[in-house]
């Protein structure tokens, strides 16, 4: 049986692990809706129909699962961490409540309309109705980072004792609220989501322009594809380097507010400077990986770079050691390493961006049998990104689950039984396996069977023809 | 930016927005945030539980249009109920909550069950797919509001198992009430035979609601003297009374084909439900924990910031609801499909 602290940390960690990939999804699918939708009714184009309707599908089953799995996190604030909901409820409770009535509502009920009432409704109300979802998405983001944050760098409040138990009172809603964290979060999170997304569509897309001029199978939809491509390149190319120049001065601000985690991010043991920013860190052995130290390993580095993230600039800032801290240290490995891969993916991502960029320019997109093979490999690693930058904040906050205020340990619902915690645990474990792999079939099936027929493409356009003699295959399988 | 003083020393941190009695507003507002689901995604519920019943595919398509548009929607009252809850009183929010921890998993497993199944569904048109999907619809649509209504009861006696007496009776009770919306709510959205054999199912969940209600009261009245006073005030009397009442206009209207007074009463009954616990828990919100609506309130200030934010938003909601039930008014065509494609 596992200790209750233990398995709600586990649980709550499983839980928002999983959930935050459909938010991602929804949240970066939102603003190519959108255009999808105005070009779907402003161009004449039906590719744009088509697109639209395909990637609506998409967008309806992440949303159907972000739902039940966003429920569950909101509830375990009560059922896992009731001491924590007790202390903080007053600052915490409030943006929950208010991004359920202001982004929740918004996007469930225009969702209704987006999803089945195309027939039904005019022009104008469709096109409200894709920018309320897509609105909706982004406003629960506001809502939920606006809580999160909080908990990174608290503001606006004082404590008090009521009752043996510490009480977080609101004193100043514009510093809690507007906290300083805040928008470094929500910017980094907004462009990951798009990114993600733009990863996905890219890597979905070059499957089908590769089997079809690479292979040689006719691939019946293969414009779709290419256009498909193509808007994801264009995306690729901003979010790209956006997210790595924003991430670079987000590192910054957490040295300024968290020297702790910061520390945990880079394996700061002892007090230094010069301390080297790894790009590359290669773990020698076995203890490098579960106790890695900024100092012991073995790696391609710039000097100073950690003492220049961390000061804005001064290659030779000291940087506090986690030594010298008066709780104990994050677990570092879990923190250095995400970090690492993060950042590591941060740049292989911008590259990957102006390659393709590259072999568009010189149109040469359909030829590049690595690029596309790069691509496919790349769809979900956006998605593995989020979850490591997560994984940093989060861990990284330890052992507090409110910066300086209150520890995890002493969040947790203190009648709750190591049984009770274990028994869910597992039931969780065992449900969220079926749903990830029940959300992956589905989506792949969705795929398979490619984008919609609309009326406007004249079935030339979509059988393209290919060299003959090459074809080892009738149609695409399904 | 404002001046923060303003805040901390002017009237919002000072005292009540108007001098309003704004605790028991917020209490009121949290059970009919609570009243809203049971209503809402209620027909939603009664409709997967009537799906039960029915073989034919056309037939079960046409269900599972007549809530595809709408359920999602439905369901969000249920996260502003918690969200109400944790913002105005956060103390009971925590303790019921982690006092319930099965109870409250049990709840959300049988939702992920119900939300996943249309949509699963509707994804593969193979016979045994969909005769799975189709369980799955049922057993979360029974099993949600069941637990709910054990919830509502462990909420009010101070229990916290899955399994006593007035649990299952309430949890039971909730279930027929969804069968009774969903009835009505099938009237509205099905014709011919298929709205014949559905509505056929109103009256008979009204009289097991009754009956269940009245079984729920009379072991309170004997078991629980704490209530039992309060059994007997007019107001909760009146609300009794109001409660069959509305049942016999609901029989009524069923059997004059007009749903829509149907509806209205089934949502009746089901506010009522939400009024008659609040009124038997006043002036406590969490009696297990000892908790009063004056001593869990949160501070005045983030007290008078929801407030203002929820008179805000919540006439928005209105709107928004309004919209999409205008959209998908109407019943839904024979083969109508679910996916929208
Ligand atoms: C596509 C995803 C993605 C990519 C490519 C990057 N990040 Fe990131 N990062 C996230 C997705 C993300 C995230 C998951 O969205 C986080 C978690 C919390 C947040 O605000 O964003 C995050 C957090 C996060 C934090 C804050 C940790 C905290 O709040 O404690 C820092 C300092 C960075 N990132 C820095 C970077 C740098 C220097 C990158 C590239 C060189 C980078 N990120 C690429
Ligand atoms: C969706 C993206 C998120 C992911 C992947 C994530 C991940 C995690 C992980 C891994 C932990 C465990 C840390 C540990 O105990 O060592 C955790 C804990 C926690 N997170 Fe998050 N988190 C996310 C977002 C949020 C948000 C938005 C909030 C608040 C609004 C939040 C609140 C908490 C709380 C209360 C805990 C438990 C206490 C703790 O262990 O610190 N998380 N999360
Ligand atoms: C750990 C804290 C979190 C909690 C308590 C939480 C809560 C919820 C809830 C209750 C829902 C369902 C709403 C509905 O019924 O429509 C939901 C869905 C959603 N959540 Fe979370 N969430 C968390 C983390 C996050 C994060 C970090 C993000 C993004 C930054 C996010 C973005 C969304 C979005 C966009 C949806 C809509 C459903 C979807 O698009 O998939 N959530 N969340």
């Amino acid at each position: 049986m596992v200790d209750p602290v233990l398995a709600s940390r586990l649980q709550f960690a499983l839980t928002t692990i999983v959930h935050i990939i459909f938010p991602v999804m929804s949240m970066g699918l939102a603003p190519f809706l959108v255009y999808f939708t105005w070009k779907d009714i402003r161009s004449d184009d039906p590719v744009y129909e088509q697109l639209r309707r395909f990637w609506t599908k998409i967008f309806a089953v992440s949303f159907v699962v972000g739902t039940v799995t966003g429920i569950v996190l909101e509830f375990e604030f009560g059922t896992n961490f009731a001491a924590f909901s007790t202390t903080a409820g007053e600052l915490f409770g409030g943006p929950l409540a208010t991004e359920g009535m202001m982004a929740f509502m918004l996007e469930a009920t225009f969702l209704g309309v987006f999803v089945f009432g195309r027939e039904k409704v005019s022009d104008a109300l469709y096109m409200v109705s894709a920018v309320a979802v897509g609105l909706g998405t982004w406003l629960s983001a506001v809502w939920i980072l606006v809580a999160n944050s909080w908990m990174q760098t608290p503001r606006g409040y004082e404590l008090a004792t009521e009752g043996g138990q510490t009480i977080v009172h609101l004193s100043d809603p514009i510093a809690a609220y507007a906290n300083p964290r805040f928008p470094w979060m929500f910017v980094h999170m907004q462009n990951a989501a798009v990114l993600s997304v733009a990863l996905f569509m890219a890597g979905v897309a070059s499957y089908y322009v590769f089997r079809h001029y690479q292979w040689k199978y006719p691939v019946e939809n293969v414009a779709f594809w290419e256009k498909t491509l193509k808007i994801a390149i264009v995306v690729l190319l901003l979010t790209a380097p956006f997210q790595v120049l924003h991430g670079d001065a987000y590192g910054r601000h957490v040295a300024e507010t968290q020297p702790q985690k910061f520390a945990a991010m880079e394996a700061v043991w002892e007090t230094e400077s010069y301390v080297p920013e790894y790009i590359i860190a290669v773990p020698t052995n076995l203890q490098d990986l579960t106790d890695p130290r900024a100092r012991e390993l073995f790696g391609i580095g710039i000097p100073g770079g950690a003492s220049w993230l961390a000061s804005g600039g001064d290659p030779s800032a000291t940087i506090k050691g986690l030594n010298e801290f008066e709780t104990e240290a994050p677990p570092v490995a879990i923190v250095f390493w995400a970090f690492r891969l993060m950042v590591g993916l941060g740049f292989w991502f911008v590259l990957l961006a102006f390659w393709a960029g590259y072999r568009w320019w010189r149109g040469e997109l359909r030829d590049d049998d690595l690029l596309h093979k790069s691509l496919m490999a790349s769809s979900l690693l956006g998605i593995l990104a989020v979850e490591v930058g997560w994984i940093v904040t989060e861990v990284g906050r330890q052992p507090w689950v409110i910066q300086g205020v209150m520890r995890t340990e002493d969040g947790v619902s203190p009648g709750l039984t190591g049984g009770e915690a274990t028994a869910t645990l597992a039931g969780f474990a065992l449900v969220y396996l079926a749903l990830l792999t029940l959300y992956g079939y589905i989506v792949a099936r969705i795929v398979r069977s490619g984008p919609p027929t609309v009326e406007g493409i004249p079935s030339a356009e979509r059988d393209v023809p290919v060299t003959p003699g090459t074809v080892t295959e009738g149609t695409d399988d399904d | 930016m404002t001046d923060p003083t303003v805040l901390q020393s002017g009237t919002l941190a000072d005292g009540p927005l108007f001098g309003l009695p704004l605790p028991e507003l917020w209490f009121g507002l949290v059970f009919f945030l609570l009243g809203t689901f049971l209503f809402l995604d209620g027909f939603d519920f009664g409709v997967g539980a009537l799906f039960a019943t029915l073989d034919d595919d056309d037939e079960r398509e046409q269900l599972l249009s007549a809530i595809g548009p709408v359920w999602d929607g439905n369901e969000v009252w249920l996260v502003v109920f918690g969200g109400a809850m944790f913002a105005a009183f956060p103390a009971v929010y925590a303790n019921l909550f982690s006092r319930n921890y099965l109870l409250m998993f049990a709840i959300l497993a049988a939702l992920i069950c119900r939300g996943l199944a249309p949509e699963m569904y509707e994804q593969r048109h193979d016979a045994r797919w969909q005769r799975w999907w189709g369980r799955a619809f049922v057993a979360g649509s029974v099993a949600a509001p069941f637990f709910l209504g054990a919830f509502a009861a462990n909420w009010l006696l101070g229990g916290a198992g899955l399994a006593s007496v007035p649990a299952i009776v309430v949890g039971a009770a909730v279930v027929a009430l969804t069968v009774v919306n969903g009835a009505a709510y099938l009237g509205l959205k099905t014709r011919g035979s298929l709205q014949r054999e559905m509505v056929a199912y109103g009256p008979k969940a009204v009289t097991a609601y009754l009956g269940l209600v009245v079984a729920a009261l009379g072991y309170l009245y004997v078991f629980d003297p704490a209530v039992s006073d309060s059994l007997l005030a007019p107001a909760s009397v009146g609300l009794v009374t109001l409660t069959v009442a509305l049942a016999v206009a609901y029989v009524a209207a069923i059997r004059r084909e007009t749903f829509l007074p149907a509806m209205a009463a089934a949502a009746g009954m089901t506010y009522g439900l939400a009024a008659l616990v609040a009124l038997l828990m006043y002036p406590m919100a969490d009696p297990a924990a000892g908790l009063t609506v004056e001593s869990a309130i949160v501070s005045t200030l983030p007290l008078n910031l929801m407030t203002i934010a929820a008179a805000a938003l919540l006439p928005l909601v209105f709107v928004y609801f309004g919209v999409l039930y205008s959209v998908f008014r109407g019943p839904v065509e024979a083969g109508e499909a679910y996916g929208g494609d």
